[in-house]
């Protein structure tokens, strides 16, 4: 199962579903429900922390957390 | 009406919130501390239509009253608690128009709560950049609210704040979503059990891990008809209630927000690209710091020089003016000597934070955080450490108040435990002076030893923080739970107001609040060394004079005349100045020089049986193997207070009467000690050097430690360790090398 920490650069992602009992709820009051999108927009050197933008917010999370978060990626379409 | 109305601020961060509050308020505001934490309460007076007042509380910034940090429980204690002083009367939710869908959550949260709401929109002027439209009488009606759509950048829109805030008993206080709706079985019984609580403010109460006054959590387990759920069981209906705001909020904006992305334009994206590049983004953050070094060593000397001049100047204005006295010392060189030790450090306070607030308000901090978190972690800092490790080589205060960014608190705990350690400009004129008396003036490879000493300083510095942090992280046992993210706003252009708030705020935070201390220590220093209980202390006028009539002066004040009517008669003689001419100068002058030279060495005896000489001399025992005399160990003592008092305290112990380098640095080299070798030797430099590297030699950095941790715990075990390290450091190298 693919996890947010597998989306490559500029890769797009549903979030299917997590292990919603160690999330933070703070991640879930920012948007990170089932159903929504999640787009990798850039990896920190050394591979970590990563910069996502989940639904519309802008955020930077560790590696070891975006691991708990399951999706289903969308293949990159190209842009019009 | 004579009561004010009670507002309060709430916002998710980066929503502009304190624009909103600056701009409510003006100057009329003023920032203090919750009681027993350091979470800042800002707080002001703002004016409203017919003469009514509001006072306006600027809360912590939140994403939603599910807490995690100790100031954001902080905003759910207080909206939780009617009988709270500040309890509002009407809540303003902020929210920033990009991300209205995200800031609603709490806005949901709040109006559950029924307290009367307000949303204010801000940053109207990106929406048609942003391609967005709003149907905003929809929405209040959807929200059951009152809207003002406001834009601080261009001041538009605060006038509507004000006016619905006046107006706030015609808000409605009904909630958004039924609580019930999140388990109607569990809530059910909730309700039977406690008919008198309001649901939602019960479960917030469940739900958090804190522990609120007025209804107690307790309380709610005990109740014996009434079985709680577990903590899993818990999580999962927070979920749902996650998901059920979602709904309603989606439901809202499908009707009335609209963004049209073909319009959208933005520069993040591309901004993002080169700023958190792999090797751009390091290099524009090296340019970065290089300026903001610069700025706060090279810059902030010209008003430190003033500063420094003004002070001197003014003490010595005191001393001519005033009769002589007790009174007249104690102001000349206690009162105005402290206030001038806190006043000197404002231009690099104020520098730091100039540019810290222009990195935060642009967005480019987070990118910072983002791009050092890892390098950063094996060390159990975080990314949000890196700001106050570089502001500490101009100076460890104002880099421990910058820790404040970090919510995790271990994480700045062992920041601020090991900030001290970096090398800050303090420590510079020390080095400087023992570098020129004991390392040679040879090279190697092109390079000075002198300049390679100096170097290694700051490595040394640089890298026993590091060091420290890693042991601290294995040593303290904190759990700290808050999780690692950082929301990464769009770039704006930093307001000047709320730069120059940050500036004229975090200064003035500094003077008044450490200041009380250095002022109380310099004056005690003072006393200490202008006094004394001994015969020869009191006798001490008499005692050089008698010995000046039968020895003569000493030698070095021989000297120290001799050298001064030299360099005058060459620079007269240079100049074609008639013979005779510079025999009558020099006749008055070499009685000036002698008057000067006695009442020095009366000062300088004074001080060797004042307290502090006494101190000095008991003090020996314990600095001698460091290779240090009781002179040494005086201005080690003293240096206490900050070390660039080192050298000016060996300049009263060496009777040199002036501050020039040259001339102690002179006094300094003839300095024997008893075995007839120069007292600054290699060994005895480099112990001195490294125990100044180490050693917590600055009761300014102490109380501003005691501040942001609130406990003298933190600053005495700082104080404990480093000077334990310093020491036996200081005692290795000696032995070492002597």
């Amino acid at each position: 199962m693919a996890t947010v920490a597998d989306l490559t650069q500029g890769q797009k992602g549903i979030i299917k579903d997590f292990a919603e009992h160690v999330l933070p709820i703070k991640l879930l009051e920012l948007g990170c429900l089932p159903g929504n999108s999640i787009e990798l927009i850039q990896v920190a050197p050394l591979n970590d922390p990563i910069y996502i933008n989940l639904s519309g917010s802008h955020i930077a999370i560790r590696r070891s957390l975006a691991e708990l978060i399951e999706l289903d990626i969308i293949e990159e379409t190209q842009a019009l | 009406m004579s009561k004010n109305i009670n507002v309060a601020l709430i916002g998710n961060p980066n929503t502009g919130k304190t624009s909103v509050f600056n701009q409510l308020t003006g100057l009329k505001q003023k920032v203090g501390n919750y009681p027993g934490i350091t979470v800042e309460k800002k707080e002001g007076i703002c004016k409203l239509p017919r003469g009514v007042k509001a006072h306006i509380l600027d809360l912590p910034g939140t994403y939603s009253l599910n807490t995690t940090s100790l100031d954001e429980s902080l905003v759910v204690e207080l909206l939780l608690n009617k009988n709270d002083k500040d309890y509002p009367d009407v809540a303003v939710v902020i929210s920033d128009v990009e991300n209205l869908k995200r800031n609603l959550f709490l806005f949901t949260q709040i109006k559950d709560l029924k307290i009367p709401t307000i949303l204010v929109i801000n940053m109207a002027d990106r929406m048609s950049r942003k391609g967005i439209s709003m149907d905003i009488e929809a929405m209040e009606k959807k929200l059951d609210t009152k809207i003002a759509l406001v834009s601080t950048r261009k001041g538009q829109g605060i006038e509507r704040i004000k006016e619905l805030i006046a107006d706030y008993k015609n808000l409605s206080s009904a909630p958004n979503v039924d609580a019930k709706r999140i388990s109607p079985e569990y809530f059910e019984r909730l309700q039977k059990t406690f008919p008198n609580e309001d649901l939602y403010k019960l479960w917030l109460v469940i739900t958090q891990d804190v522990n609120f006054m007025p209804i107690e959590k307790k309380h709610i387990e005990d109740a014996t008809s009434f079985t709680t759920k577990s903590k899993e069981e818990l999580k999962k209906l927070q979920h749902k209630e996650t998901v059920l705001r979602y709904q309603f909020i989606n439901n809202t904006l499908k009707e009335t927000y609209k963004v049209d992305f073909l319009a959208a334009k933005g520069f993040r994206a591309s901004l993002d690209k080169i700023l958190t590049h792999k090797i751009f983004g390091y290099l524009i953050f090296f340019v970065i710091l290089l300026t903001i070094f610069q700025a706060i060593f090279d810059w902030s000397s010209y008003p430190m020089d003033f500063i420094d001049e003004q002070f001197a100047l003014a003490s010595e204005w005191i001393k001519n003016t005033l009769p002589p006295g007790v009174f007249t010392d104690l102001l000349a060189e206690g009162i105005i000597a402290g206030i001038g030790g806190i006043v000197i450090f404002i231009p690099q306070i104020a520098f730091l934070f100039l540019f810290i607030s222009l990195l935060e308000e642009s967005g480019y901090m987070s990118r910072v955080v983002f791009l050092m978190d890892r390098l950063m972690r094996p060390f159990g800092l975080s990314g949000k450490s890196i700001v106050p490790l570089i502001s500490g080589t101009a100076c460890a205060i104002p880099a421990v108040m910058a820790t404040r960014t970090i919510e995790n608190w271990k994480e700045r705990l062992i920041t601020i435990l090991v900030t001290p350690f970096t090398t800050c400009s303090a420590r510079l004129p020390v080095y400087l002076i023992l570098i020129a008396l004991v390392i040679p003036k040879g090279t190697i490879l092109g390079l000075s030893y002198q300049a390679l000493t100096l170097m290694l300083l700051y490595l040394i510095g640089f890298g026993m923080a590091i060091f420290s942090a890693m042991i601290l992280n294995k040593i303290l046992k904190i759990k700290s739970r808050s999780l690692f993210m950082v929301e990464m706003p769009t770039y704006r252009l930093p307001l000047l107001k709320n730069v120059a708030y940050t500036v004229l705020e975090k200064t003035k935070s500094f003077v008044f609040g450490a200041g009380k201390i250095i002022l109380a220590i310099s004056i005690v220093l003072w006393f200490l060394g202008s006094n004394g209980y001994s015969e020869d202390f009191k006798n001490a006028e008499q005692i050089v004079n008698d010995r000046i009539e039968q020895e003569g002066l000493s030698t070095y004040s021989k000297n120290y005349i001799q050298n001064n009517i030299d360099a005058y008669r060459e620079n007269a003689l240079a100049e074609g100045i008639a013979p005779e001419v510079i025999q009558d100068s020099i006749q008055s002058m070499t009685h000036d020089l002698r008057e000067r030279a006695e009442a020095q060495e009366i000062a300088s005896y004074k001080l060797e049986h004042s307290y502090i000489g006494q101190a000095g001399k008991a003090f020996e025992p314990l600095v001698k193997p460091l290779g240090y005399d009781w002179k040494i160990g005086i201005a080690v003592l003293t240096s206490f207070a900050a070390r660039e008092v080192f050298v000016g305290t060996l300049a009263t112990i060496y009777s040199v009467g002036s501050d020039e380098e040259e001339t102690i640095k002179t006094r300094m080299a003839a300095e024997l000690d008893s075995s007839g070798r120069p007292l600054f030797n290699l060994a005895s430099g480099i112990s001195l050097m490294l125990f100044y590297a180490f050693a917590m030699q600055c009761m300014s950095t102490l109380a501003i430690v005691k501040r942001e941790t609130n406990s003298w715990k933190w600053p005495l075990f700082q104080l404990g360790f480093m000077s334990v390290f310093a020491y036996l450091v200081a005692l290795i190298a000696y032995q070492i090398l002597i």
